[in-house]
């Protein structure tokens, strides 16, 4: 099977960035930048500055001309890097969308009069296809749009949509009745019901997704805004009001002259939080990205920014935590009889299983015992596994060969005649269960010859990931079908916080209740019908692509390629998306202080010349010191767009630990940076002035 | 020397730690009402009760019960000429003095624009100043405790009224009848009589009348003691006198003056603890306690430092007389020589400090840790001249009401404290990538939004009334320094209003007196109603707006603590709050300092000419 992963693109990739710097001036029309009302305000700043710098050229401003023009310029850059990460990011969802369009091609429908085999039809555009509407698919046949098999059975192609090239059976009823528009059918025919209006399918929502088009604000981005505006509004207020204060304070010292408006508009324009409100919109598109290139789809900005918060997993034992099939490991016999005989008797009763269990026995009877048997003898009968006799083996050569749980192999063999057990029967059927593996007794006619010990396998490296989820708070459950011993055991081997055994689709719903109650948010995977209820009341449902329509509508976030273990993924990025909008809120906040130290004993000089102390960066004049503030503020926007874009390098540490780190980092780290840069731009301006 | 001068500033320290904690269990014991009360006290308190009330309608209690309180200060000001005890006679204030005044002991803030002993009746210190203390006090403590309940997630906030009544009865009665008891100990007056009329030693000092009889001095007395106790309890802080706890009625003795200050330090150290009890997060106030202690022992030490061990600048700055030109619009030419400091080169002996303004009863650095104090506690009554301290220690007493959390008056001090952890949370919990919560609790745009309107209110009523007085004559006539000692004392005077303090850098221009003064102050009408309205909604929309974001934050569901989440009991939390506190001041407030006392630290003309 070969994967294609949406290919990593490059930050820097010219094919996105050329349309993104043409974007970063369409950007600029205020309509759009009102979305924005901290960059909006910004705006406004500059095209004052625009205004004092030709009144300077005119002489009727007695700044120098260079001076408020080089303000004005890089305040306009201010904004235009601002616009400009925001469309690097829109573009990288751009590019993706652009190369899922292309497998939306003109798809010609075969609308059914009935759905039935054989039926009439009429072709139709995709486009005029409702919902309810029944279509036939045909082999090499494009499925027109989204819906549910409701005859027959097909290979379908969904690379498409997963990048997994392997075809997957669909069929109608079960869990495996969904199809999405854009792939493609490779054998055989199935009847559709279309379950989505045109440009409501799946494909069309994940386009529109990725472009950023339906991107909603989240509720943390929303509160962060609101403190932004509010933190801008303050600000305004705090430099409009020095220019009464400098005229007072002129007065009072009886020299110098207030402060101008260019500076006042520059002061203000450094102090606003203008490097997290220009940041803000392309951490989230780029975290909707960064999910993608994991082949995972949010359905909202939402879902993920609530990945970031769960405190339970819920994880299905087979697929997340196991893999998929247990297999034996071992023959245990009983009574006497050699592991030998044991092995020949497991194999026959295995030969024509093809359950991946029966095929992990005749591969563990041929390797171990070197076995040989290719081909079930000629008069081989077998015996299918049904729900009453709870058995599975093979009649030939007038033996009947059995391999089935403890107590139904027991009362076969009873049945036959069978007059008292082994007594080591128990006792290893005992061994291995409380082990968490399950036993499989084997009988031949009404003898048992051993146990045979079947393991669940624990996916390589999932313990480390758990003990990270643990240092990170996120408790994890276990949820299988198996009795509570061999959950228990399993549960401890993987090192999962708790399990729940026997688990109905009902238990799930209740246990995500429970939870919740408490106060706790949850977060688990499904796939079938019946986990569709339980995914609609979890607080984030990753629904896998495999599944059914029920279970990913009733999902927030799907799963592409189908691998439950993406919940971990999915929790890490939405982490990473609050950690990179706090830590680069607390950078810029800190940054202000620098920036004080620069412009304030700048801007009044000319009143109280003792002020030159406050002058700790020996910036070398006034001018170049604001000029500096303002380049510094403009420069370290597109410095932190890789940031910004890539997140936060993620941390598996306790909530603590993090804190310091991001706190001396981000906070600390945001007082002393400016006051180097500052002083850094001030030496090569300087040059000039 | 270094004991003298640190003995007193960490006693009280100490002490008020001290009796904190085990005031707070009672605190927390009351406002809990698990008291069994006397049948008369129960029936009273059973009549008030008007049932559970909801956010809504314990705002609108509290502010109709203000709006009453507000009518009938006004009432008993005006008609202050024809009530009784007032034998002197004296008349009534200027209406737009008494607006400013009935404002101002409303809001807890007892910002004067009058002077307690030349403009009040007995009648009025009692009816009008006393019972505001009372109330006004009482107010903040209910809106925090009704804060608590929200944030406890109780179904009702409680009752007012009922809680008004806890506040009075159990508290602050009591304790101001012991801390009276003390005052009247230590010699405060305690009488209904309003002067004596005394021949002083020296008989002429007052002077000859006409007839050549040797004048007598008017002694003003009064319920005095009852005044004080009240006045520091409910960190109140208008002075019976106009000198307020520097006059030796109000603050006779270094024993009294020790429990003045810890009076005023009691009731906010306290209400940490009671946050902590009722909430049953007691590691978590210990880690707010700690940050307000920090930053209290911070404002102390700075301004002790650089009062009480630094000699006056004025006195040594320049030890030889230079000549300053500084503007004067009177003088020729728009500018006048001046030759400063006048005392230059005289052999003056300066290592006790800056003594300026300064009551040597109390000891060096009495004065300059009390006006520390007033102002983190809001209380705003003072022992020394705010107005004389070094330009650099100034800086203190403005810190205090500029952050206006470093446990400050009664309640709403813990309620900026915990606007400045919900916005400390905001910002910096994200940085543990969770959405940040506070209490378990996910704090939303709608919390954020209401945090920032209350905790961003403060700072623009400082700020923008200034501008506007500096930039017109109301602010340039009222000065009584030019330079940036002007600005200081105007910044200074809405600073006090704004934080609900009540202090003052004394020489601004803002008394009109009575009605018929025939020489007011002719900036005293706009400071009246400006700093009024400023003391108005700078106390009552940081009480609203809290009260509903705990209710909407009190409302959400709590999810338990875990190792994901930031935790609120830990020194790094504390350092964190501490961050926000410091950063977001120094945003606010940098440039006004620099313009203020900073320049008129450096000089060149001490105390701005």
């Amino acid at each position: 099977m070969s994967k294609h992963a949406p290919e990593p693109i490059s930050i820097f990739d010219p094919r996105i960035m050329r349309p993104a710097l043409i974007e970063s001036f369409k950007k600029l029309d205020p309509r759009t930048l009102w979305k924005n009302p901290v960059m909006f305000t910004v705006e406004i700043a500059s095209a004052i500055t625009l205004v004092t710098f030709a009144l300077s050229l005119t002489g009727a401003n007695k700044e120098p001309a260079w001076f408020t023009g080089l303000v004005s310029a890089w305040l306009w850059l201010t904004v235009i890097f601002a616009n400009f990460s925001e469309a690097l990011a829109e573009g990288r969802g751009k590019a993706r969308a652009a190369s899922l369009r292309k497998t939306r091609t003109e798809v010609t429908a075969k609308r059914l009069k009935k759905p039935e085999f054989g039926a009439a039809y009429e072709e139709v555009s995709a486009t005029d296809l409702r919902k309810d509407d029944y279509i036939l698919v045909e082999t090499h046949d494009t499925i027109p749009g989204d819906g549910d098999v409701v005859a027959g059975a097909a290979l379908v192609n969904e690379s498409a949509i997963t990048g997994e090239s392997a075809p997957v059976v669909r069929e109608s009823g079960g869990d495996r009745s969904a199809v999405t528009g854009g792939t493609t059918v490779i054998a055989n025919a199935i009847i559709v019901r279309i379950t989505a209006n045109p440009g409501e399918t799946f494909l069309d929502r994940m386009i529109s997704l990725i472009e950023g088009a339906k991107r909603r604000k989240t509720p943390n981005e929303i509160a962060l805004e609101v403190l932004l505006i509010a933190l801008t509004l303050v600000f305004l207020l705090v430099c409009a009001n020095i220019s009464p204060l400098s005229i007072y304070s002129v007065k009072a010292a009886g020299q110098g002259s207030p402060v101008s408006l260019t500076v006042l508009v520059a002061l203000f324009v450094c102090l606003a939080p203008t490097t997290i409100a220009a940041l803000l919109p392309a951490i989230g598109i780029a975290g909707m990205d960064r999910l993608f290139q994991k082949n995972v789809i949010a359905l909202s900005g939402r879902a993920i920014e609530a990945a970031g918060d769960v405190n339970v997993l819920l994880l299905d034992k087979t697929g997340t935590i196991t893999l998929g099939n247990r297999e034996a490991v071992e023959f245990v016999p009983v009574g006497g009889h050699t592991d030998k005989e044991l092995a020949e008797a497991a194999l026959m009763a295995s030969l024509t299983d093809e359950t991946p269990e029966g095929r992990s026995i005749v591969v563990l009877a041929k390797n171990k015992y070197g076995l040989q048997a290719d081909a079930p003898p000629a008069d081989a009968e077998t015996i299918v596994f049904s729900a009453d006799t709870r058995l599975s083996g093979l009649n030939t050569g007038g033996k009947q060969y059995r391999k089935g749980a403890a107590d139904s192999t027991v009362a076969f063999v009873k049945n036959l005649g069978a007059k008292d057990l082994h007594i080591d029967l128990e006792t290893v059927v005992d061994r291995i269960a409380r082990a968490g593996a399950t036993p499989l007794v084997v009988s031949c006619d009404a003898d048992i010859l051993g146990v045979v010990n079947l393991k669940d396998i624990i996916k390589g490296g999932i313990q480390e990931r758990f003990q990270q989820l643990r240092s990170m708070g996120i408790k994890t459950v276990m949820i299988t079908g198996d009795n509570p011993l061999t959950a228990a055991a399993i549960a401890a081997e993987a090192q999962v916080d708790d399990f729940l055994a026997q688990a109905k689709p009902e238990d799930k719903l209740r246990l995500i209740k429970e939870n919740q109650e408490q106060g706790y948010m949850v977060a688990m995977t499904g796939d079938g019908t019946n986990d569709a209820p339980a995914l609609a009341q979890a607080d984030v449902a990753v629904a896998m692509n495999t599944g059914t329509q029920p279970a990913r509508e009733a999902a927030n976030i799907i799963d592409l390629d189908s691998n439950p273990t993406k919940l971990l993924d999915i929790v890490e990025v939405g982490k990473q998306i609050l950690m990179t909008r706090g830590n680069l809120t607390t950078f810029s906040i800190s940054n202000d202080i620098a920036k004080y130290f620069a412009i304030i004993p700048a801007m009044l000089l000319s009143i109280y010349p003792q002020l030159n102390v406050l002058n700790v960066m020996h910036l070398a004049t006034p001018l170049s010191a604001i000029l500096s503030a303002v380049i510094f503020n403009a420069v370290i926007i597109p410095l932190l767009v890789p940031l910004a874009l890539k997140g936060t390098k993620f941390r598996a540490m306790p909530a603590e630990k993090l804190l310091i780190h991001n706190l001396l980092l981000y906070g600390a780290g945001g007082i002393i940076a400016p006051f180097v840069g500052i002083k850094a731009i001030d030496l090569v301006v300087g040059m000039f002035v | 020397m270094f004991v003298q001068t640190w003995l007193l500033p960490a006693a009280l320290l100490v002490t008020a730690t001290i009796v904190a904690f085990p005031l707070s269990r009672y605190l927390a014991w009351i406002m809990n009402g698990k008291y069994r009360s006397l049948p008369v006290l129960g029936w009273f308190e059973k009549s008030l009760d008007s049932g559970p009330q909801d956010w809504k309608q314990y705002t609108g209690s509290l502010l109709i019960f203000n709006t009453v309180l507000f009518i009938f200060g006004y009432l008993v000001l005006a008609l202050q000429p024809v009530m009784p005890l007032n034998p002197d006679g004296k008349g009534m204030l200027f209406p737009s003095t008494i607006f400013n005044s009935v404002i101002s002991f409303m809001t807890n803030t007892n910002l004067q624009h009058y002077a307690g002993d030349v403009h009040l009746s007995n009648f009025s210190q009692i009816f009008f100043c006393i019972a505001n203390m009372f109330i006004s006090a009482s107010v903040g403590f209910c809106a925090l405790v009704a804060i608590i309940r929200a944030f406890r997630g109780d179904s009702s906030l409680g009752n007012y009224f009922v809680d008004m009544w806890r506040v009075l009865v159990y508290m602050f009665v009591p304790a101001a009848l012991l801390f009276g008891f003390i005052f009247v100990w230590q010699g405060s007056p305690m009488t209904l009589k309003s002067s004596y009329q005394v021949t002083t030693l020296e008989p002429t000092a007052m002077g000859t009348t006409d007839k050549g009889e040797v004048k007598r001095q008017t002694i003003v007395v009064g319920p005095v003691a009852a005044l004080e106790s009240i006045k520091m309890l409910g960190t109140n802080g208008g002075g019976f006198f106009g000198m307020n706890s520097a006059h030796p009625f109000e603050n006779p003795t270094g024993l009294s003056n020790f429990f003045n200050t810890l009076a005023m330090m009691v009731f906010p150290f306290a209400l940490v603890f009671m946050y902590g009890r009722m909430l049953g997060r007691m590691r978590h106030s210990y880690v707010i306690f700690a940050v307000m202690l920090t930053l209290m022992a911070g404002t102390v030490i700075w301004s002790v430092c650089y009062d009480t061990l630094r000699p006056n600048p004025g006195l040594t700055a320049h030890p030889v007389a230079r000549t300053y030109i500084i503007p004067n619009a009177k003088a020729p030419g728009g500018k006048q020589a001046v030759r400063l400091p006048a005392v230059a080169g005289l052999p003056l002996d300066q290592h006790l400090g800056n003594l300026e303004g300064k009551e040597l009863r109390f000891g060096t650095s009495a004065g300059a840790t009390f006006d520390a104090l007033t102002t983190d506690v809001t209380c705003g009554a003072v022992n020394a001249e705010e107005d004389s301290l070094n330009p650099l220690a100034a800086l203190s007493p403005m810190t205090g009401m500029w952050l206006n959390c470093i446990f400050g008056g009664k309640g709403v001090g813990m309620i900026n404290m915990l606007l400045y952890v919900i916005i400390g949370i905001f910002i910096a919990g994200q940085m543990v990538g969770r959405t940040p919560e506070y209490l378990g609790r996910k704090i939303g745009a709608r919390e954020v939004k209401l945090a920032v309107i209350a905790l961003l209110v403060h700072p623009l009523l400082i700020l923008m009334p200034t501008g506007l007085f500096s930039a017109t004559s109301w602010g340039l006539k009222a000065v009584s320094n030019p330079g940036a000692h002007g600005f200081s004392q105007m910044l200074y005077q809405f600073s006090s209003a704004s934080a609900n303090n009540g202090s003052a850098f004394d020489g601004l221009g803002v008394t009109f007196g009575f009605v018929n003064n025939p020489n007011p102050s002719p900036t005293a009408i706009p400071w009246d109603i400006a700093t009024g309205l400023v003391m108005l909604f700078s106390r009552y929309l940081p009480i609203i707006a809290p009260i509903a974001m705990a209710a909407f934050l009190g409302a959400k569901k709590a999810s338990p603590a875990g190792l994901g989440t930031l935790r609120d009991d830990t020194a790094t939390f504390g350092f964190l709050v501490l961050g926000t506190i410091l950063i977001v001041g120094a945003l606010l407030f940098l440039p006004v300092a620099v313009l203020g006392p900073i320049a008129e630290h450096l000089g060149p003309i001490p105390f701005g000419g």
